[in-house]
C-alpha cells in the first residue's frame, strides 16, 4: 500500500483516539468543538493546496466560505409557502428540491432541501470563484492579496448590509442538514459523537482527494508552476488555467465548509467574512508549511479548537496576527517539517557560538 | 524541407530594435546554431519562437502552421521544446518527477481524474514514469532519478533539462546556450549528446557561444548582430565570412 494511505490510516487512528479519549474522561463537550474545527480544516486543506502546492495566496477564502453559509441558511429559512400557487414553485416541491417542515408555532414551512440548497451554494462559489479568478490570478505577489482582500471586504459589506440576509444579525434557525435517514448535521448533543465523525470523515476524504491530486499529472503541473511558471507553460502546461481550476477547486471547499458548519451552528453572521477570518487561514496554512497538507491539517487541528475553546480570549484575532508576522519572518517553510529539529540544534548551537565568540 | 520558417521578423524594446527584419529557415533533421556578439538579439529570437514574447511583426510557420500569437503552452503542444539560458528546474523534486513534468503533453489525467485516481489515471502514471526512465537511460542518468534535481552539479542539471525537453518528443528542440557553465569535457559530452539527439530525427536549434561545440556538430549557422541577420551559412563560410569577423573581432583584425 502506498505511503499516503498509510498517513491517512493514522490521521483516522488520531481522530478516533481523540474520540475516545472525551468518552474515557468523560467530557465529551470538547466534541462540539472539536466538529467545529473539523469543517474550518475542510476549508484549510482547499487554501493549503492554493496556496502551498499552486503558490497563490489569497486573503479572501472568508469570503467563499461565506457565500456558501450565507447561500444554505436562506435558501433553508426562507419560506416560500405563500408561493405555493407559483408553477415554479410548485415544479420545485414536486421534485423533491422544496421541503416542508413545521416551525416553531406550528406552522408549515416550505423551504429548499438542505442538499438542493448545498448544491446551489457550492455552485455559485464555483461560479464567482472562475469569474473573478481568471482575472485576479493574472496578478502576483502582494497585488493578488490585496485583490483577493478585496473581494473578501465585498462579501462582508454585502453580508453586513443585507437585511435580507440578517445584516449585522446573520441568519438564525437554519435547520439541520438531513443528509439520509436517521443521519443529520446538527449541534444537537443527542447525535455530537454522529456529527464528530461526519466532520472528521469528510476532512478525511477531502484530504484523500487532495493527496491524490498531488501526486496525479495536475499535481505535479502545480508544483512545476509553483517552481518555475515559464518552464512550466515551455512543457505544455497550461499555468493560467491550472491556477484558476486551484482557485476554484479551493473556492468550492470554503464554500462546502460554510455551508455544512452553518447547519452545525444553526446560524451564520458577517463577521463569518471578516478580513480576520481569511487572515487566520492564511496564518494557519502558513505555520503548518505552506505546501504540507498534513502540516496545514494539524495546525488547523490544534489552533482551531484552541481558538473556538476561547483559550486566546479576546486576543484571538491579535494571535492568528502575530503567528502570521513570526512565521513569515523566522520560519517561512513553517512549523511542521522534518527539519525542525535540526534547525533548532543549529539554533541553539549557533546561539552558543556566538556567545564565545570575541 | 523546412521545419520552422521565420519571414521578416521584428521586435523592438522602447527605444532599442531588439530583433530586426529576421528571416531565415530550419531544415528539418538539421542543427542549426544561432551566434552573434552579446545582445545580439538570440535570446529575444528564442523567446519569440517559443511565444514567450510576441512579435511587432513578421510570421513565423513551424510545420505548415503559423504559430506567432500562441501562448508558449500552445507552441509546446506544436512540438517545439526549449531549454532556458539560466537553467529553470523544478525546485522540490526529484530528476524522475521534473523530467515527468516533461511528458505533460502526452498525458491527459485533468484535476478531477487525479483526484480520484481513477484506473486510467493509475495506468497512464505508469506509462509516463516508464518513458521519463527510458530518457534518462539515453541521457545516461538513470541514477539520478531519485535525486532533488536542483542539488545536482550544474553540468548535470543541464542535462536533466534537456531530458525534461526530450521527454516531450518535440519536432523542434531549442536549446539556449546548452554548454554554459560547462567545462571542457562536459561541453565535448554536451556535443556528443546534441548529435545523437538530432539522429532521432529531432532537429535542434541552438544559441552557443562555445564556438568548438558549434563549428562541430551545426549543419549550418545563422550570425545576428545587434538584431540583424548577417550571415546564414555552412559552417566552413561562416569562419571565412568578412562581416562575421569584423563583428567578433572588430574592424581592424578583418583588415589584416
Amino acid at each position: 500500500m502506498k505511503a499516503r494511505y498509510l498517513q491517512v490510516l493514522a490521521f483516522v487512528a488520531l481522530v478516533s483516539a481523540i474520540q475516545l479519549l472525551t468518552r474515557v474522561t468523560d467530557s465529551a463537550y470538547h466534541l462540539t468543538q472539536l466538529t467545529m474545527t473539523a469543517y474550518y480544516s475542510v476549508l484549510i486543506i482547499g487554501l493549503c493546496m492554493l496556496v502551498g502546492y499552486a503558490g497563490q495566496i489569497s486573503l479572501g477564502h472568508a469570503g467563499f466560505f461565506c457565500i456558501g453559509g450565507y447561500i444554505a441558511a436562506f435558501l433553508t429559512t426562507h419560506d416560500l409557502s405563500m408561493h405555493k400557487g407559483k408553477p415554479l414553485v410548485a415544479l420545485l416541491s414536486k421534485t423533491g428540491i422544496l421541503a416542508s417542515r413545521p416551525d416553531l408555532y406550528g406552522g408549515n414551512l416550505l423551504t429548499f432541501h438542505s442538499w438542493a440548497a448545498c448544491v446551489v451554494a457550492m455552485l455559485t462559489a464555483l461560479v464567482i470563484a472562475w469569474v473573478i479568478g481568471g482575472p485576479v490570478l493574472k496578478l502576483k505577489g502582494h497585488y493578488l492579496a490585496m485583490a483577493t482582500l478585496g473581494f473578501g471586504t465585498i462579501v462582508y459589506r454585502i453580508a453586513l448590509g443585507t437585511t435580507l440576509l440578517g445584516a449585522a444579525d446573520g441568519i438564525s434557525d437554519v435547520p439541520p442538514f438531513w443528509v439520509l435517514p436517521g443521519i443529520e448535521i446538527s449541534g444537537n448533543a443527542s447525535v455530537r459523537v454522529m456529527n464528530y465523525y461526519i466532520a472528521w470523515g469528510l476532512v478525511t476524504a477531502g484530504v484523500v482527494l487532495l493527496l491524490n491530486l498531488i501526486h496525479s499529472r495536475a499535481g505535479r503541473g502545480l508544483a512545476a508552476i509553483h517552481g518555475a511558471e515559464d518552464a512550466a507553460e515551455a512543457m505544455g502546461i497550461p499555468t493560467a488555467r491550472y491556477k484558476l481550476n486551484t482557485f476554484v477547486l479551493s473556492a468550492v471547499f470554503a464554500a462546502l465548509a460554510g455551508v455544512l458548519l452553518t447547519h452545525y451552528n444553526g446560524g451564520i453572521g458577517p463577521s463569518e467574512a471578516s478580513v480576520m477570518k481569511s487572515v487566520r487561514y492564511l496564518a494557519i496554512v502558513a505555520i503548518g508549511g505552506m505546501a504540507n497538507l498534513w502540516g496545514s491539517l494539524f495546525m488547523s487541528l490544534v489552533l482551531n479548537y484552541l481558538s473556538l475553546r476561547g483559550y486566546f480570549g479576546t486576543y484571538d484575532d491579535a494571535v492568528f496576527g502575530c503567528i502570521l508576522i513570526l512565521i513569515m519572518l523566522f520560519a517561512p517553510e513553517g512549523l511542521i517539517r522534518r527539519s525542525i529539529l535540526k534547525d533548532l540544534k543549529r539554533f541553539v548551537s549557533g546561539g552558543v557560538a556566538e556567545e564565545t565568540g570575541p | 524541407m523546412s521545419l520552422l520558417s521565420v519571414q521578416d521578423l521584428s521586435k523592438r524594446f522602447g527605444g532599442l530594435q531588439a530583433v530586426d527584419n529576421v528571416s531565415f529557415v530550419v531544415p528539418q533533421g538539421a542543427i542549426k546554431a544561432l551566434i552573434g556578439p552579446n545582445g545580439a538579439g538570440k535570446t529575444t529570437l528564442f523567446n519569440l519562437i517559443s511565444g514567450v514574447l510576441r512579435p511587432d511583426s513578421g510570421s513565423i510557420s513551424f510545420n505548415g502552421g503559423t504559430v506567432q500569437g500562441l501562448m508558449p503552452h500552445e507552441i509546446a503542444a506544436k512540438g517545439i521544446a526549449r531549454t532556458f539560458q539560466h537553467i529553470r528546474l523544478f525546485p522540490k523534486m526529484t530528476v524522475l518527477e521534473n523530467i515527468m513534468v516533461g511528458r505533460h503533453l502526452h498525458s491527459r489525467a485533468g484535476f478531477i481524474s487525479g483526484m480520484l485516481n481513477l484506473p486510467f489515471t493509475r495506468r497512464e502514471q505508469k506509462e509516463v514514469a516508464a518513458k521519463s526512465r527510458a530518457v534518462m537511460e539515453f541521457l545516461g542518468i538513470a541514477a539520478l532519478a531519485d535525486a532533488e534535481a536542483t542539488s545536482l552539479a550544474y553540468g548535470q542539471q543541464r542535462v536533466v533539462e534537456l531530458g525534461r525537453a526530450l521527454a516531450s518528443e518535440p519536432k523542434l528542440l531549442l536549446l539556449d546556450e546548452p554548454a554554459a557553465g560547462l567545462n571542457m569535457r562536459e561541453t565535448v559530452e554536451m556535443s556528443a549528446l546534441i548529435g545523437r539527439i538530432r539522429d532521432l530525427g529531432i532537429t535542434v536549434f541552438l544559441v552557443e557561444h562555445d564556438m568548438s561545440l558549434v563549428m562541430n556538430i551545426s549543419e549550418e549557422i545563422l550570425v545576428l548582430s545587434y538584431g540583424q541577420k548577417i550571415a546564414d551559412d555552412k559552417p566552413l563560410a561562416i569562419q571565412k565570412n568578412s562581416e562575421v569577423i569584423k563583428v567578433y573581432l572588430g574592424e581592424d583584425n578583418a583588415a589584416n
